[in-house]
């Protein structure tokens, strides 16, 4: 029996307040990680990371099968980051997961590291594709469902990506051949932080109404508050009662706030690349850990 | 083959055909859809072989590998970056995708998803490009002109320019068996059968003397290789003789095979279905350059410019690809 399905035995027995608690440590450990990661850079995409964490908790700390030993696993789920600059948040995701070290953490984006500033999958273990250019990680995504399903795989495929990727043109080819194909293997998360490189995203390009577009494509769609562990869990859960089993692909909209868990940066004015000064990142750390531990308490 | 009557006036004008004009000349001996039914039976043979177009099957000949095995078909519809980001997609569950479209798309269009989905992380997924250089009279849209100058400069691909339906039944299975992606320029329906005669095989990588001649030699890909073989005839009866190389695989490109017929005093002419820009001439220019041989090499290729609508007889003659043009053009440098 491999570890993956030791761990899925023991989670059957688990209340839904023990696995809300586990999702929530997991998600306190990727900030905590990203922000080790931030100070080594002094700058970076840490307010994304932030923001993303909850979603890439409940992906690998719930949903994914894998082996951390043996990323390279056939059996595994595929997680595929879209969004290549959200590698800080996945790098410290694949610690949680115990598929890194965590002591590596500390050569984000320094020459010769195994975890450069972009997730390329050619240098890191467990990332699946070189995302960055944004809107192919769903066409990737489908051909890797249609792979898995085509050799008779039981693995899934989750494709992160941004709410920014919505304004390229290949996301929405993919959104029609995942349902054209009934890829009930694939799920896709969009976080919308409603926020792009040159602005909100309402300036930038409207993408609006979100929900309806993919419900146009025929997805089974969900939109949740994406820094809320239960709602992401139950959205799961719904995914994959009600969509997997009849061939239709899913997508769970994930509302997420840039710099979530640390206040400091979720009331700095919003931008693509924050500053964090020197003096901050301790701050940062102990506001994380304040309220993770306030909201535990409660 | 082309008269260049068009260009009299006197002749009437010749029409545009179908999308997918054939060059073959009338009688000659042809394969009908040789990439198909070599896809087929590569797939018969290696059961991780899949194949996807977008909207395209039928112009491509997969229509072939799709009625021989439709659950390993997948039409991705008219979107070339979906076609190719799954056919990475694809390639890393381990399966070996041959996507098909039309050469602009995969080159212009999808350029992006080929490069960084592919061949960055050296998959193997075999893209086929159907209306190669000039083999359409549609126009710009769709003559893929410059589509080896945009393929050489992406890091592991693999560039191969049949001549003929021996060339295709031959390279596609050596085409799966390679790790990296690879790009085939695909000719397709009723394709002239030209190299049987000269006890030639396709080896992936290598460049092969199909005859020698003490004059003049042609170095030629692709189609032009026929061309080459047929203007090489036509010089004979004006006492020049004429070897011809021929280099189906532009990258990476068998320099030493090449040169070693180049480094000689004979004229040195390239033959090549593609601009002048980008594409076998500059290839053959860069080795003969790196290995400090100072040689004149003479280029017969597409001008760089877009080209003009019409039937595909008058614009091989008119742009200098037809037997006569070439046979000029030697006549013209040997003085």
């Amino acid at each position: 029996m491999t570890a993956t399905q030791e761990t899925q035995t023991v989670r059957t027995e688990e209340t839904a307040a023990d696995r809300l608690d586990r999702i929530s440590a997991a998600a306190y450990r990727i900030r905590h990680h990203a922000l080790t990661m931030g100070e080594v850079q002094g700058q970076g995409y840490v307010g994304q990371a932030l923001g993303a964490a909850d979603m890439l908790a409940a992906v690998y700390a719930d949903q994914l099968r894998f082996q951390a030993d043996n990323p390279d696993w056939e059996g595994r789920d595929r997680f595929l980051l879209s969004t290549g600059h959200y590698a800080i948040g996945h790098y410290a995701a694949l610690a949680e997961a115990g598929i890194i070290p965590v002591e590596e953490l500390e050569t984000y984006g320094s020459d010769d590291s195994r975890l450069p500033m972009s997730g390329m999958s050619t240098y890191t273990p467990g990332m699946e594709i070189s995302g960055g250019s944004l809107g192919h990680g769903l066409t990737i995504a489908v051909g890797m469902a249609l792979g898995l399903r085509h050799q008779g795989s039981a693995a899934r495929v989750y494709n992160f990506l941004s709410d920014g990727e919505l304004d390229e043109g290949s996301t929405w080819e993919a959104a029609m051949g995942a349902h054209h194909h009934q890829l009930g293997n694939l799920t896709a998360m969009v976080d919308i932080n409603a926020l792009q490189a040159d602005g909100k995203t309402d300036t930038v390009l409207r993408t609006e109404p979100v929900t309806e577009k993919w419900e146009a494509f025929g997805w089974y769609t969900q939109r949740v508050d994406g820094n809320d562990a239960g709602a992401l869990l139950a959205a799961f859960d719904n995914a994959a009662a009600q969509a997997a089993a009849v061939g239709r692909p899913s997508v769970i909209l994930c509302d997420t706030k840039v710099g979530r868990g640390v206040p400091l940066l979720e009331h700095r004015e919003k931008a693509h690349f924050m500053r964090i000064e020197e003096h901050e990142w301790q701050i940062c750390r102990e506001q994380l850990t304040a309220g993770y531990e306030g909201k535990a308490s409660r | 083959m082309s008269t260049g009557t068009a260009l009299t006036g006197t002749a009437p004008k010749l029409k545009t055909s179908a999308m997918i004009a054939s060059f073959a000349d009338p009688g000659q001996k042809t394969a009908s859809a040789p990439f198909g039914h070599a896809l087929v039976k590569a797939a018969q043979e290696n059961d991780k072989i899949v194949g996807l177009t977008a909207d395209l099957g039928k112009y491509t000949d997969m229509h072939i590998f799709a009625q021989a095995f439709p659950g390993r078909f997948f039409q991705m519809g008219m979107a070339e970056q979906l076609l190719f980001g799954a056919a990475a997609g694809l390639a890393e569950t381990g399966l070996v995708p041959f996507a098909s479209t039309y050469s602009v798309f995969a080159a212009r269009r999808a350029y992006d998803f080929l490069c960084l989905d592919s061949a960055e992380p050296n998959l193997n997924v075999n893209i086929v490009g159907g209306l190669p250089g000039l083999t359409t009279g549609y126009g710009p849209s769709h003559q893929a002109t410059e589509d080896m100058a945009i393929f050489r400069g992406m890091p592991n691909l693999t560039i191969v320019d049949p001549c003929d339906s021996v060339d295709i039944e031959q390279a596609v299975p050596q085409l799966a068996a390679s790790d990296g992606p690879t790009y085939l320029r695909l000719l397709r329906g009723n394709v002239p059968t030209v190299l049987d005669e000269y006890g030639y095989t396709f080896e992936l990588g290598k460049a092969k003397v199909l005859r020698g001649g003490n004059d003049v030699v042609f170095v030629s890909s692709g189609l032009m290789t026929m061309r080459a073989l047929q203007a090489a005839k036509a010089l004979a009866a004006h006492n020049v003789d004429v070897a011809v190389v021929h280099a189906p695989t532009i990258k990476p490109f068998d320099a030493e095979t090449v040169l070693a017929e180049l480094n000689t005093d004979r004229l040195a002419v390239t033959l090549e279905n593609h601009s002048v820009v980008g594409g076998l001439f500059e290839t053959v220019a860069s080795a003969v350059v790196t290995a400090g041989l100072g040689k004149r090499v003479v280029p017969v290729a597409l001008p760089d410019a877009f080209l003009d609508a019409g039937a595909l007889p008058t614009l091989h003659e008119r742009y200098g690809l037809s037997v006569q043009r070439i046979v000029a053009k030697v006549l013209a440098e040997l003085g």
